[in-house]
């Protein structure tokens, strides 16, 4: 029997209610007494030297109550990168200022160089038009394999290179390695691209900051997934506003996929604003602001080898990778490409060596950073192709060669020759899983099928294995991290027995308001629609740092477990208080305390109430009060792992590809709501297959973005995709989060971008091609003309 | 958006009035016009709205084997009334999505002229007749190159007079992202020949392939295109599709339209 609550309960989302009836608190619903509109000015070129910038026309256009320029910051801090990274030579990587608002050059489009402030949005907008910004267009560095070469222009002058810097992974691994592919009987060379793709979350990005010239406090509303991490950068790093002074909300936002984890200057801007006017002032994206100025996504192009004996026994993998982080470096996007991306690279096997070249290549493009996967979407892309065109190469079965070099699940822990230690896993066993879903069986006749009315039909396999709840600090910080990796929780028993459960973590989709409640609810063994859960609001939770990397369950969760366990022992202390009776002999079971060889107990609302109503406590024993907080530093990643089974339909007249068959096992270890996690992989695998066949971020070549809307940018849609099997039916618990869960939010995103690739190769190969890659996405017109060349 | 006068006339007569003034823009359904405004690329003064005049709305059967359509008829309401012309009621049917059809209108697409919008396809495939305020066009002498037509300043299509073939089909490949047409084919077979009409591939917009329609008048089938081929020089290129690849799919979706109107 399916439980219908707490820990393993497919609840329905409560927070859908709201959002399906729109009421919906998004920042754009907040509008405040006296709120002003702030627009910007934006470069139209990648590349140019700002000569001058005259207001005066702009400021007399009406309704306009203040301009800013780049001058009004010069003596504020930059946004800085969250992760400090050294290069192979030892030196430090290069960390340009990254301005509110631009000074002296801009560096791509859409770059802000201005603000105006003024009564309306229409007349804001109006009066930036009016701005005369004299920008002398410089040659644009637009493309990451460019960037680096010989006579190349530079994106920032001052550090006279593109490189942010030359990292290595393992560096002393690398001479074994080189050897090792070297002495090898086979090796596998694949070249590819992962492409560069835009967030497009459903709401823009907007902010509203307040500010209170009696208290000298402001409050920023914002769409953020880490309301403290905004807080802190705004404050410590940029704007030197005390952080006591400072309230940031984040409340109801819609989606983020990591491009809302990210201190823009557009926060700092309307801060700036507020108190210089005394009055709020709001700004919101339009979706051509989105476009140009979210934080992208991947974008690698990536030479990778893989080393084998014969009998297809994985020697080595090297790659050697150029990471566009674009024209400033977002706070995470030196830590992608690096310890989320090169310390994946030996998959879920046993291969013995392992090295990682990556360069960061600075370009006049928008700032990339992490986007749902972040890094581990492109290390399972480059080993799960190039395994793929290594069993084709030595006549193998891919599923076999996956197989035959799996860690198997007696060697956990397992440290993998990419530095990690694997806990748990289970890959033949998930593997059996996928194949059952699959009907590999059924795939001869349902080929036949297809060629009988003229299409190719391919099947395509993958495993992937990912690390979500990036951790733990001390390691983390060891290597570069400049901030901590740990969550919190506040569990608050009211009078009445009904509980706040205050978080670091947020939620954007990912449906924590009801998946949190059903672990306490477990614990306490109360009702979960007696909880609530409070986030995204640092004037009430603790500081955390907020939901990416798939870390919200196996970090906060975490914290919240403590928290409850810190709340069930001051609980027995006051049970064993009203039964007169020693703690020691108190058993809670069920909701309720009861004296162990007696028949007397109380329930845990009895206890609540008693807490706050404390006529008979000894004090000097006893605290009032039934509210305790936890933070939570896990010991390691987790590594959720899956096998995933892609089936598509090719049309060679037109290169068109459809997929007809999607299979997704993945070990989630322990869930807590069965239906959100298949929502999560529903959610991811469409993105995933949107990158592999639809979804391209394009510069040309004066970096000016050809795909810049939905005109151009193809987002996936219902009807671009298939129904997905889903399966979490084997999993291994984590083994050191005390709910044994592992992450579920990026998976899909992960696994699904090799598996399709496979599969259309396979279809090709099946029709007499010879076509070992495409690059995604793999569009009609892309594949028709890798069949006809 | 900037800020402009919006006039909804009921007559015809009142709307051309209202469109001579300066800088006065007509409006059909506004798919393109108002995006475009609300980018700020465009800033007329006025704007004149045509779908508060009951004469420009509705499909007519003429009653000499052709269809009247008003200039200010939605795509849905051609999808739902042009059964009479099966292949243009599935054209209409199936452009963009449904708020698209709902506020989309056929005068809208035919004046804007974008190079991957169907009814271009339609109107050239099928030798229709545009009428003006003041004038009839024929289709071959109404399309102008990109965006581009014969109308002038202040004309307003008020219907457009479809002949009803024998047997047509449109076929369309769609655009990834936009799903307007990467190309699009429309063939059409009457008893005094056959057009065919391609959409979404060429640089000069909307074109008949009159070699596919002479190897057609002779025989009707697929087989006639065996040795045809679009030469590659003039097609689009761009981010979803190479030249060579538009004039491949122009003789693929030609096919495609033959088979289904067989």
């Amino acid at each position: 029997m399916p439980k219908d609550s707490g820990i393993g309960a497919s609840s329905k989302r409560r927070e859908d209610v709201r959002f399906l009836t729109g009421n919906g608190n998004y920042t754009d619903d907040i509008n405040l007494h006296g709120q002003a509109h702030a627009a910007f000015a934006r470069s139209n070129v990648a590349n140019g030297t700002i000569d001058s910038i005259d207001v005066s026309a702009a400021a007399e256009m009406p309704g306009v109550l203040a301009i800013f320029t780049g001058e009004d910051f010069v003596e504020v801090g930059g946004n800085p990168a969250g992760w400090y990274i050294e290069s192979r030579d030892g030196t430090p990587m290069k960390e340009p200022k990254r301005p509110v608002l631009a000074h002296g050059k801009v560096r791509h489009v859409g770059d802000a160089y201005a603000a105006v402030i003024a009564e309306t949005n229409a007349q804001a907008r109006d009066a930036v038009e009016k701005i005369e910004a004299q920008i002398t267009e410089l040659p644009a560095v637009a493309n990451t394999v460019a960037a680096v070469a010989d006579g190349a222009g530079l994106v920032h002058d001052e550090i006279e290179t593109n490189i942010c810097f030359d990292w290595g992974w393992i560096e002393d691994n690398r001479a074994a390695t080189d050897a090792a592919i070297k002495a090898a009987p086979h090796v596998t060379t694949l070249e590819l691209v992962n492409n560069r793709l835009v967030p497009n979350a459903l709401e823009p990005r907007a902010s509203l900051a307040d500010y209170n010239a009696g208290s000298d406090e402001y409050t920023l509303y914002t769409t953020s997934q880490n309301p403290h991490l905004t807080r802190l950068l705004v404050c410590a790093f940029v704007m030197g506003i005390p952080e006591n002074k400072l309230t940031v909300i984040a409340p109801d936002v819609g989606g983020g996929f990591g491009s809302k984890i990210y201190h823009y200057g557009e926060e700092a801007l309307v801060l700036a604003a507020a108190k210089k006017l005394c009055r709020p002032v709001k700004w919101t994206a339009d979706r051509t602001e989105s476009f140009l100025t979210d934080a992208h996504g991947r974008d690698h192009v990536t030479t990778i080898e893989l080393a084998t004996e014969t009998d297809g026994t994985f020697i080595a993998f090297r790659t050697s990778t150029l990471a566009n982080v674009g024209a400033y470096l977002s706070n995470f996007s030196t830590a992608t490409p690096t310890y989320l991306h090169g310390t994946l690279m030996a998959g879920n096997y046993t291969v013995p060596h392992v090295y990682v070249n990556l360069k960061a290549v600075f370009t006049n493009t928008a700032p990339v950073d992490a986007y749902r996967g972040a890094g581990r979407p492109e290390a399972t892309f480059s080993i799960e192709r190039i395994v793929d065109k290594c069993a084709h190469e030595l006549g193998i079965d891919p599923i076999a060669l996956r197989r035959k070099n799996f860690v198997k699940p007696d060697q956990y822990p397992f440290t993998s020759a990419a530095g990690l230690e694997y806990d748990s896993g289970n890959y033949d066993g998930v593997m059996d899983v996928m194949e059952g879903m699959a009907d590999m069986s059924g795939f001869a006749a349902r080929r036949a099928e297809s060629e009988a009315r003229g299409m190719l039909r391919g099947l395509g396999v993958n495993s992937y294995i990912e690390a979500c709840g990036l951790a733990p600090s001390n390691l983390a910080g060891a290597l570069g991290a400049r901030v901590g990796l740990y969550d919190s929780a506040t569990v608050r028993v009211n009078a009445t027995g009904n509980i706040s459960v205050m978080v670091g973590v947020h939620s954007h989709g990912q449906g924590h308001e009801t998946a949190f409640p059903q672990v306490v609810a477990e614990m306490l063994g109360i009702d979960e629609n007696l909880i609530d859960l409070v986030h995204g609001d640092t004037s009430k939770i603790p500081f955390g740092m907020g939901t990416y990397g798939s870390r919200s369950i196996a970090v906060g969760g975490a914290a919240v477990v403590r928290a409850t366990e810190k709340i069930i022992n001051k609980a027995k202390k006051i049970a064993a208080h009203m039964m007169e009776t020693s703690e020691a002999d108190i058993d809670f079971k069920d909701g309720a305390f009861s004296v162990a060889g007696t028949d007397k107990s109380v329930a845990f609302g009895e206890v609540a109430f008693k807490a706050y109503v404390p006529h008979d406590f000894p004090h000097e024993e006893l605290e009032p009060g039934l509210e305790e907080t936890a933070f939570y530093d896990p010991a390691n990643f987790t590594y959720p792992s899956g096998a995933y089974a892609c089936e598509v339909e090719v049309d060679p007249e037109t290169g068109k590809v459809s997929i007809e068959r999607f299979c997704a096992a993945d070990d989630f270890g322990n869930i807590i709501n069965p239906m959100i996690v298949d929502g999560q992989v529903h959610g991811g695998l469409a993105q995933g297959i949107g990158q592999a066949l639809l979804e391209h971020g394009v510069y040309d070549d004066n970096g000016q973005l050809l795909s810049g809307s939905f005109m151009d940018y193809a987002m996936p849609r219902a009807d671009d995709l298939p129904f997905y099997a889903v399966d979490n039916s084997c999993y291994t618990p984590c083994t050191h989060n005390p709910l044994g869960v592992k992450g579920c939010g990026e998976a899909g995103a992960i696994g699904s971008p090799p598996t399709v690739v496979n599969a259309v190769i396979d279809a090709l190969r099946s029709g007499g091609s010879n076509v070992t890659h495409i690059d995604m996405p793999m569009s009609p017109s892309r594949v028709w003309t890798a069949m006809n060349s | 958006m900037y800020e402009f006068d919006f006039v909804k006339p009921g007559t015809v007569a009142d709307a051309l009035s209202a469109l001579s003034t300066e800088d006065a823009q007509a409006l059909g359904g506004g798919q393109t016009l108002i995006p475009t405004l609300k980018q700020r690329l465009a800033a007329p003064l006025k704007l004149v709205s045509l779908s508060g005049i009951a004469e420009l709305q509705g499909v007519t059967d003429n009653g000499d084997g052709s269809l009247g359509i008003g200039g200010a008829t939605t795509h849905a309401a051609v999808a739902a009334n042009a059964g009479a012309y099966p292949a243009l009621a599935d054209l209409a049917g199936h452009i963009g999505d449904p708020a698209v059809r709902n506020r989309g209108t056929i005068g809208g697409s035919l004046a804007n002229n974008d190079p991957a919008a169907c009814y271009p396809a339609a109107v050239l495939g099928s030798g229709a007749t545009i009428s003006t305020n003041n004038r009839d066009i024929a289709a071959d002498d109404f399309f102008d190159g990109l965006f581009g037509t014969t109308l002038e300043e202040g004309e307003i299509i008020t219907s457009v007079r479809f002949p009803v073939p024998q047997a047509a089909s449109y076929q369309k490949f769609l655009q990834p992202a936009s799903r307007f047409a990467l190309v699009g084919v429309f063939v059409a077979k009457y008893a005094d020949g056959v057009r065919v009409a391609v959409t979404g591939a060429s640089e000069d917009g909307v074109f008949r392939w009159t070699e596919a329609e002479e190897a057609l008048n002779k025989e009707f089938r697929t087989d006639a295109l065996i040795d045809l081929n679009i030469a590659p020089q003039n097609m689009i290129a761009d981010l979803h599709g190479t030249k060579e690849y538009r004039a491949h799919l122009v003789k693929v979706m030609t096919k495609r339209a033959i088979e289904a109107a067989s």
